[in-house]
């Protein structure tokens, strides 16, 4: 009878911690979106910032966060695929191959502030650009790069082996059979990784701030593409919101340094929500458009065996 | 023909296959080069600055601004090592008990609602995360102990909700691995499902469980923006749980820009960094160890 008893009690408490853990994301988001009220006005989202006085808005800094969410996934999706290839279908058991998975699983456990200054010595100092948009693209892709690569070899894995046998045995050689077979079939998963990579890519502060930098040169459409003050130039410094938010609570001394802190984390939260839903309606739509009802062969393949 | 033939089988095979080499290669330069740009800088502070091993790694004494300045990097070890163990110690009961939910109790609650939820705590910036905490928690703290708020309770509290998910996820694929039948059996034994959860599961998945909370352990101690922001800054050793301290990431990311490159401060905070590195290998050492002790 205590048994039972003690069943029903812990059953109960799995219960309140399970709804615990959803009211606390059901607080922070209605916290954010509370404080952060009126953060879609075009004024703010799309303003300059003001050092001195309120009502400024963080156009610059959106900017900056998107264009190195660009520049970053130009780099790392295709390292990050490559490197997946090569370990699923290329590296030999061996030596060299466990070597190459205990360098990802350094990477991949490096802390984001020891990226940072490893991007600080290596593309501020090194190479003599300053902060750039670029060296925090590539700090970036240093800390994202691991996750990447083993999305795309478990993604690549996944595939069933009968249709890389069939391809093979038509004549095909590896490579082809790789581009032409298995990464269309691998490419749900893929695509969902990589919106879901790019939403941590869009979060990432830490490894930014001594890479590229705490400011932002006025932007400028019209000026040279070359000078700094060109939105496209990668070789100017980009403050991108994750610490813009950073920098305003630590010495902001805008009068609302409170105000568009929150409604800055207002826009991150809206868009870690946006590539969340993306993700899982790329995955299925991707699948349905690719690989028609995979999971059923899948399951299938799995009885024979 | 055969010629032709040999350089047409180079051209679509050798190419892509020398690319993709390429690609996995840089992961281990990328690596290596890491590894050596932080320690080059990092040993400058005992080769060239005479800083001695011994103070750096056992004095409590941080004045790197005085006439007569002191090196010793404790408080910031032992802030960034309490408040890690603190968070996980709190994270992980909760952890568990969510992974045991998603798996036993209610896994359709668990994969529509539980596991999306989780996803979004994994996706909300560390940022944000400092930010909730000085908008949320802070006030909070105030409130009910009065004083700045501020503190190494903070801080945990920060880091608890960020590797919950984290932990959550990696026991989760513990508890789902473990054969059927031994619910089964249990089962027929006659043992109700918390006894069985308790007694047979949970022991089953410890292996993967503990995996989990190094891996939340070492998040943790890498995490440097929400815990900078909410932790208090001041250093010294925390007197209490709910007095300020510092942390390793904490101290990078303030100090390192308002240093000049080359003198002894400087070299000392990269010095820090090196610690940081070699502490995360700790970590990467340890899950490699339990994943061996689990195979046997």
């Amino acid at each position: 009878m205590v048994s039972r008893m003690a069943d029903k009690v812990w059953t109960g408490v799995f219960y309140v911690i399970a709804a615990f853990v959803v009211g606390l994301l059901v607080l922070f988001f209605a916290t954010i979106l509370s404080k952060g009220w009126g953060f879609w006005q075009p004024d703010f989202l799309f303003g300059r910032p003001s050092n001195t006085q309120a009502g400024g808005g963080v156009g610059p800094q959106l900017i900056n966060s998107l264009y190195m969410l660009v520049i970053t996934l130009l780099i790392s999706v295709p390292l990050g695929l490559g490197a997946g290839i090569y370990l699923a279908e290329y590296a030999k058991q061996g030596r060299m191959l466990n070597f190459i998975r205990l360098c990802i699983e350094t990477m991949a456990s490096l802390p984001s502030i020891v990226v940072g200054l490893f991007g600080l010595l290596a593309f501020v100092t090194l190479t003599g650009w300053g902060y750039t948009l670029i060296g925090g693209a590539l700090a970036i892709t240093i800390l994202n790069l691991p996750g990447l690569t083993r999305i795309c070899e478990n993604a690549i894995l996944d595939v069933p082996s009968n249709i890389k046998e069939g391809s093979l045995a038509l004549g095909a050689t590896r490579w082809q059979t790789l581009v032409r077979v298995i990464l269309p079939a691998a490419l749900p998963q893929i695509m969902t990784g990589v919106i879901l990579a790019a939403g941590r890519i869009f979060g990432e502060a830490a490894a930014l701030i001594y890479t590229a930098g705490l400011t932002t040169p006025l932007l400028n459409f019209a000026a040279d593409v070359s000078s700094p003050a060109h939105p496209l130039n990668v070789f100017r410094p980009a403050e991108t919101l994750t610490v813009h938010i950073w920098k305003l609570n630590s010495e902001g001394i805008v009068p609302d340094a409170k105000i568009i802190a929150a409604k800055s984390a207002a826009i991150l939260v809206m868009m870690v929500l946006l590539f969340n839903i993306a993700a899982r309606l790329a995955s299925v739509a991707l699948q349905r458009y690719f690989a028609g009802n995979r999971r059923k062969t899948k399951k299938k393949m799995s009885n024979a065996a | 023909m055969k010629e032709k033939g040999k350089l047409y089988y180079w051209k679509s095979e050798y190419i892509g296959r020398a690319l993709v080499t390429f690609c996995g290669l840089l992961i281990v330069i990328t690596t290596i080069l890491i590894i050596a740009f932080i320690c080059g800088k990092g040993i400058q502070s005992f080769t060239q600055n005479g800083i001695s091993l011994k103070e750096m790694l056992f004095s409590t004494e941080w004045k790197p601004g005085d006439s007569n300045p002191k090196y010793g990097a404790v408080i910031f070890i032992a802030g960034s090592t309490l408040v890690s163990l603190g968070a996980v110690l709190l994270s992980t009961p909760i952890a568990l008990a969510l992974a045991i939910f998603i798996n036993f109790i209610s896994p359709k609650f668990g994969s529509a609602i539980l596991k999306p939820v989780l996803e979004l705590l994994v996706g909300i910036p560390s940022v944000v995360y400092g930010w909730l905490g000085v908008t949320i928690l802070i006030p909070l703290l105030r409130e009910s102990f009065g004083g700045v708020g501020f503190s190494l309770l903070a801080g945990i509290i920060v880091l608890s909700v960020m590797i919950l998910p984290t932990i959550t996820s990696i026991a989760s694929d513990a508890l789902s691995a473990v054969p059927f039948s031994y619910l089964e059996a249990s089962y027929g034994l006659g043992s109700t499902r918390w006894q069985a959860i308790s007694r047979v599961i949970v022991p089953a998945a410890k292996t993967g469980i503990f995996t989990g909370i190094v891996l939340g352990l070492a998040r943790a101690f890498g995490e440097a923006l929400a815990v900078q922001m909410v932790i208090g800054n001041t250093v010294k050793l925390p007197s209490g749980l709910y007095s300020p301290t510092a942390t390793l990431t904490g101290i990078l990311t303030m100090d390192m820009a308002n240093t000049i490159n080359g003198t002894a401060w400087n070299n000392a905070l990269w010095t820090l960094a090196m610690i940081l590195l070699f502490i995360s290998f700790f970590f990467i050492f340890l899950i490699r160890m339990i994943g061996r002790r689990g195979e046997r």
